[in-house]
């Protein structure tokens, strides 16, 4: 295991801007997001999948996947990001399917949340943790 | 419905003054009441390891979250009990630490492809269309597999007739040398969770699974590489490849060779055994899981849900045999055995034994190169240090004259009985890696925080998923305390240089030696020279007794 300079210096500025950046920010940035999203409407746990790696291969392109049938968009958020909006997949009344796939940088180990909004006016909401680690050391 | 035992343990006397010989018949190893219209034969995490070697089993093994003193989270006099093992027994010894030196003495030495290969000759004989897989990690770990890229352990594993393979170090050594065998192996490259790293996509050279029509029964076998392989190992070696768990697509994979007609579903994997649990709970319709990657050895299967999850250990010491009565397209019945290879009381097959010679002839000379001795017990399983690891760091910390040594946490890498010569061969057997490179860098207190806490989680995280399969990172120069109870960020304290007793300074710079860096750029010395010169310098080398990681919260 080693760690040229670069890396290192990343994981610093990592560290610090975490320990400066309060976590309520990134809360406070997602729960604004989402509220702006849903209206503050009630979210089902069901009817959305999210399908992201548990640990990331590389934080810097992620790949993830969305797929909610009946859904008119769907947003994603990184939560644990400085920024945490990723996108919003916006699916028209032609849309063969309701599903997105796309790579999402992530700024460390955090939870990744997917919204969707349905053609009837519901929500669903679907969370994966990702872990973004240095590696090394596997058996 | 699992009949499955060692053979039939009690005590066999006085076992200090048994050869094994005497104690166990090749008759009792192999005894076996055949069943049902299937058998499968499951060999992994063999680890290069040809000759029959010394591997004693971890004593701390700690499963944390769901998984808390479940197996394989048990050892020692508790695994005994659990399972019914005498004390000093040849299963005590095939799986268990305590008296290791002493038992290894009265029962010698384990493993060895030769003597596989009569045992999966002697399955067949019972049952002639037995399928063979190998659950991966062959073609690392050796002298000879690193000198020839992995041929050595081709040559003999293609000799055994596998029927399907999957895979983890193979792939360390480099893509394209893996693309090279894996064209022209005679047998099935499997991987559902082998992905085109660009696209996303299955990987076209690997398929996910292959059907075998065996006893009447359309068997589908599918492969789950290592998940991590990028992460815990050097993903520059492979760019081209993705892994990950992808349990949605294993399902797909298996909901489709059911609806193919698959009456008996097999999954190869290399997952490591409580990703292996978590897997059988969350995808429906696999039967058998063979588990292999931590290097665990169960005497019977453990069921989850309808699936049944077998461990079948490392480096060549055990072999499973799972007979399976499968009739009107479901499984009826399984009957197990953890089948251990005492190389003394199994006779080799001896054209298999004639290939392993002819594979190592090139190198005789530079193996058995006797470069020290050893007064102490040199292993390596365990979750945080173990014998090995501490002579590997202090061979860093004395060559390349540093603070503080980190040595991988893996889990293969025979053991050395006290009073044993060292020979260079053995010294591979626990360095040999495709990136062996002694590192020599600064690091300041912080960033060893860092990453004791990184590969803490990567063991401890209590949600299966998110560990990786390996032990704790060895280090020397350094005490801590580590309380595993506790989230990423809050496990390790008490960092202290040894050396002069002082707490580690997060602002600090301290000289780490390291190697195994997964990073493309690491310059210094192959690790075997490094141990090699060490060993050499001492002559007779001591090892104490490791007392400086506290463990807490287990």
């Amino acid at each position: 295991m080693e760690f040229s300079r670069r890396d290192t210096m990343a994981m610093g500025l990592g560290a610090a801007a975490l320990t400066v950046l309060p976590m309520r920010a990134f809360a406070t940035a997602t729960d604004d997001a989402i509220a702006a999203f849903t209206g503050g409407a009630e979210m089902a746990d069901t009817g959305l999948t999210l399908t992201a790696p548990e640990i990331a291969e590389n934080g810097n392109t992620v790949p993830i996947e969305v797929s909610a049938p009946g859904a008119s968009a769907i947003m994603v958020l990184a939560t644990g990001n400085p920024t945490p909006p990723v996108a919003t997949f916006n699916f028209g009344p032609l849309a063969a399917s309701q599903s997105a796939s796309t790579r999402i940088r992530l700024a460390g180990t955090q939870d990744v949340v997917a919204i969707a909004k349905m053609t009837d006016g519901s929500f669903a909401r679907a969370t994966s943790t990702v872990k973004v680690t240095i590696g090394g050391c596997g058996g | 419905m699992a009949a499955s035992a060692l053979v039939g343990a009690s005590g066999f006397g006085n076992w200090a003054r048994l050869a094994a010989q005497q104690a166990l018949t090749q008759d009792q190893l192999l005894d076996f009441d055949t069943f049902g219209n299937v058998s499968l034969i499951h060999v992994t995490d063999i680890h290069a390891q040809l000759k029959p070697i010394y591997f004693r089993e971890p004593e701390v093994n700690i499963g944390v979250g769901a998984n808390k003193g479940q197996v394989p989270h048990v050892t020692g006099a508790d695994f005994r009990k659990l399972y019914g093992v005498a004390d000093g027994s040849p299963s005590a010894y095939a799986l268990t630490y305590n008296d290791f030196s002493a038992l290894a003495r009265g029962y010698g030495r384990v493993g060895g492809m030769d003597r596989v290969a009569t045992v999966i000759n002697a399955i067949r004989a019972a049952r002639p269309d037995a399928l063979l897989l190998d659950g991966g990690d062959t073609w690392h770990g050796s002298m000879t597999c690193y000198k020839t890229a992995g041929q050595d352990m081709v040559n003999v594993m293609n000799a055994l007739k596998p029927d399907a393979m999957t895979f983890h170090w193979e792939f360390t050594l480099g893509s394209g040398r893996v693309q090279d065998i894996v064209e022209g192996l005679p047998f099935a490259a499997l991987g559902q969770n082998i992905f085109d790293a660009e696209w996303d996509e299955p990987a076209e050279l690997f398929k996910p699974y292959k059907f075998f029509e065996r006893g009447g029964v359309k068997i589908a076998v599918i492969g789950q590489a290592f998940p991590y392989m990028p992460i815990a190992n050097p993903g520059w070696m492979f760019p081209e490849y993705s892994f990950g768990i992808r349990d949605e697509n294993m399902q797909a994979m298996v909901d489709e060779v059911r609806a193919a007609g698959a009456e008996l579903v097999v999954c190869l994997s290399h997952n490591g055994f409580d990703v292996d649990k978590k897997m059988a709970g969350r995808v429906s319709g696999i039967d058998v899981i063979l588990s292999g990657h931590t290097h665990d050895a169960l005497p019977e299967p453990v069921l989850v849900g309808q699936t049944h999850i077998i461990a079948s250990g490392s480096n060549g010491k055990f072999v499973s045999r799972v007979d399976l009565d499968v009739r009107d397209g479901r499984m009826m019945g399984l009957r197990h055995k953890l089948i251990p290879i005492f190389s003394d009381v199994i006779a080799p097959d001896p054209d298999i034994a004639a290939l392993i010679d002819e594979q190592r002839a090139p190198y005789a000379a530079e193996l058995a190169e006797v470069i020290g001795q050893t007064d102490s017990l040199l292993y390596r399983r365990g979750n945080f240090n173990g014998s090995w690891d501490d002579l590997i760091c202090d061979a860093l910390i004395s060559e390349r004259e540093a603070d503080i040594a980190m040595s991988p946490g893996v889990r293969w890498g025979p053991s050395i009985l006290p009073g044993q010569d060292i020979t260079r061969e053995d010294i591979f057997n626990v360095t040999s890696m495709t990136y062996g490179k002694a590192y020599r860098s600064e690091m300041t207190g912080e960033f060893i925080k860092v990453i004791l806490e990184d590969v803490g989680d990567n063991i401890f995280n209590p949600d299966p998923y998110y560990q990786q399969g390996g032990d704790m990172v060895r280090v020397g120069g350094l005490g801590y305390r580590i309380d595993i109870s506790k989230p990423q960020g809050e496990r390790i304290s008490e960092m202290t240089l040894l050396k002069t007793g002082e707490a580690i300074d997060p602002a600090k710079s301290y000289v780490v030696a390291g190697w195994a860096s997964v990073n493309e750029d690491t310059e210094g010395p192959q690790i075997w020279d490094v141990v090699e010169s060490h060993i050499g310098k001492q002559g007779t080398v001591s090892v104490t007794p490791n007392t400086s990681v506290q463990v807490i919260g287990a």
